[in-house]
């Protein structure tokens, strides 16, 4: 049960990028076509899992046991960084296709605030690691449905005509807001 | 000439380069962090100092670092000083590190910080470095500040602590999540104006 309350409060009611502002440089960046959008949703996913399952059996073998949690931040981030190197290497020799999809992504997603974020999120929440997992795959979940629902609404923006101050970025920060605004309405589902 | 470049470099970060309404670096604090001025403005001076220090640190040390392990050796330079922020602000300022949260070890994978590591610190000198990221820090520190000043005026009728007017003429909605981007929007459209005049 608790895994359900945690898949819809990551999706919808704590979304990643509209509620905890986490993410929202590529959320900006790559979302003005669908195609891009969906990409960038499924490196992420992939990414997220596997860096949480990571980060979580190293503080829990390595950080804690010697009492060095002071050193979260250096080693979650290194291995983050460590691990996207290998996802990268990895999925050119064992599938070139799926690197042509997510390949051109993987690099920007070493610096994505949504990947430590989690990381740090799970410990601070003191999941199991299942729990953490499941965590790890609803938010980015969340992290998809946000950027699909955000670049289908920038493709259709694209074509309007708007003042030349409000043009881009401007514009794309408001239809965030209105989305953000939407989402608040999910408020009240999980105790 | 030396002294004009030198304040060329800092007032850069400051105008035509802000990294939050120019460069539109480091979304995530600057919408994350602005519930309130003081919120910004402390947000803002932490990751001013881990500029600052790993600027320097990046430029004294870019002559030894090998090229192939540049990208992780700052990450390393910059997640030390972040730790030492971190730990800095827990001790002397609980309230602000609990409500910054997150946010605080967020400053590592700060876009601005690692990108003026890599774009200015790996190639100018170090007092140049310093000025640069001095420049940068403090102009995101007005940016952060002057949406959290916003924000904070138009949600509860407050600035750092002032009040401007009763609160409950408020509109609570800028104090949340949807309020954050709807005035980032405002404040990117009206730099974007002056920058053309």
């Amino acid at each position: 049960m608790t895994y359900i309350l945690i898949f819809i409060s990551a999706v919808f009611v704590n979304n990643i990028v509209l509620a905890q502002f986490l993410g929202i440089c590529p959320f900006l960046g790559v979302s003005k076509k669908i195609d891009t959008a969906l990409g960038m949703s499924g490196a992420v996913a992939f990414v997220m899992t596997i860096a949480t399952i990571f980060t979580f059996i190293i503080q829990k073998s390595v950080l804690e046991p010697l009492e060095i949690g002071y050193l979260q931040t250096l080693t979650f981030i290194l291995i983050i960084a460590a691990l996207v190197q290998l996802v990268e290497i990895i999925l050119k020799k064992v599938s070139p296709a799926l690197y042509q999809a997510l390949g051109v992504f993987l690099p920007l997603i070493t610096t994505n605030c949504t990947i430590l974020g989690v990381a740090i999120m799970v410990i601070q929440k003191d999941y199991t690691l299942l729990q953490s997992v499941v965590f790890a795959i609803s938010t980015a979940a969340g992290f998809g449905l946000a950027l699909i629902l955000f670049s289908g609404i920038r493709e259709q923006l694209s074509l309007v005509k708007l003042p030349k101050g409000m043009q881009g970025t401007p514009a794309a920060l408001l239809t965030a807001g209105l989305l953000a605004m939407a989402f608040m309405g999910f408020a009240g589902i999980v105790k | 000439m030396s002294q004009n470049k030198n304040l060329t470099t800092f007032l850069n970060g400051i105008i035509r380069e802000n990294p939050s309404l120019v460069l539109l670096l480091g979304m995530c604090p600057t919408l994350g962090t602005t519930s309130s001025a003081s919120n910004g403005l402390g947000m803002g001076l932490a990751t001013t100092f881990v500029l600052i220090s790993s600027n320097v640190v990046i430029s004294l040390l870019k002559n030894i670092i090998p090229d192939q392990v540049r990208i992780p050796s700052f990450i390393v330079v910059i997640a030390a000083f972040v730790t030492i922020v971190e730990m800095v602000m827990q001790a002397y300022v609980p309230a602000l590190y609990g409500t910054l949260g997150l946010f605080i070890p967020l400053i590592v994978v700060n876009c601005i910080v690692l990108g003026r590591a890599e774009a200015f610190a790996a190639k100018n000198t170090v007092f140049s470095s310093l000025l640069d990221g001095l420049g940068m820090g403090l102009g995101f520190t007005l940016a952060l500040s002057l949406l959290g000043s916003v924000r904070e005026i138009l949600g509860t009728g407050k600035v750092f602590g002032f009040t401007i007017y009763p609160e409950n003429y408020g509109m609570l909605i800028f104090v949340l999540a949807p309020g954050a981007f709807i005035v980032l929007a405002f404040l990117i459209a009206v730099f974007n104006k002056l920058k053309k005049a």
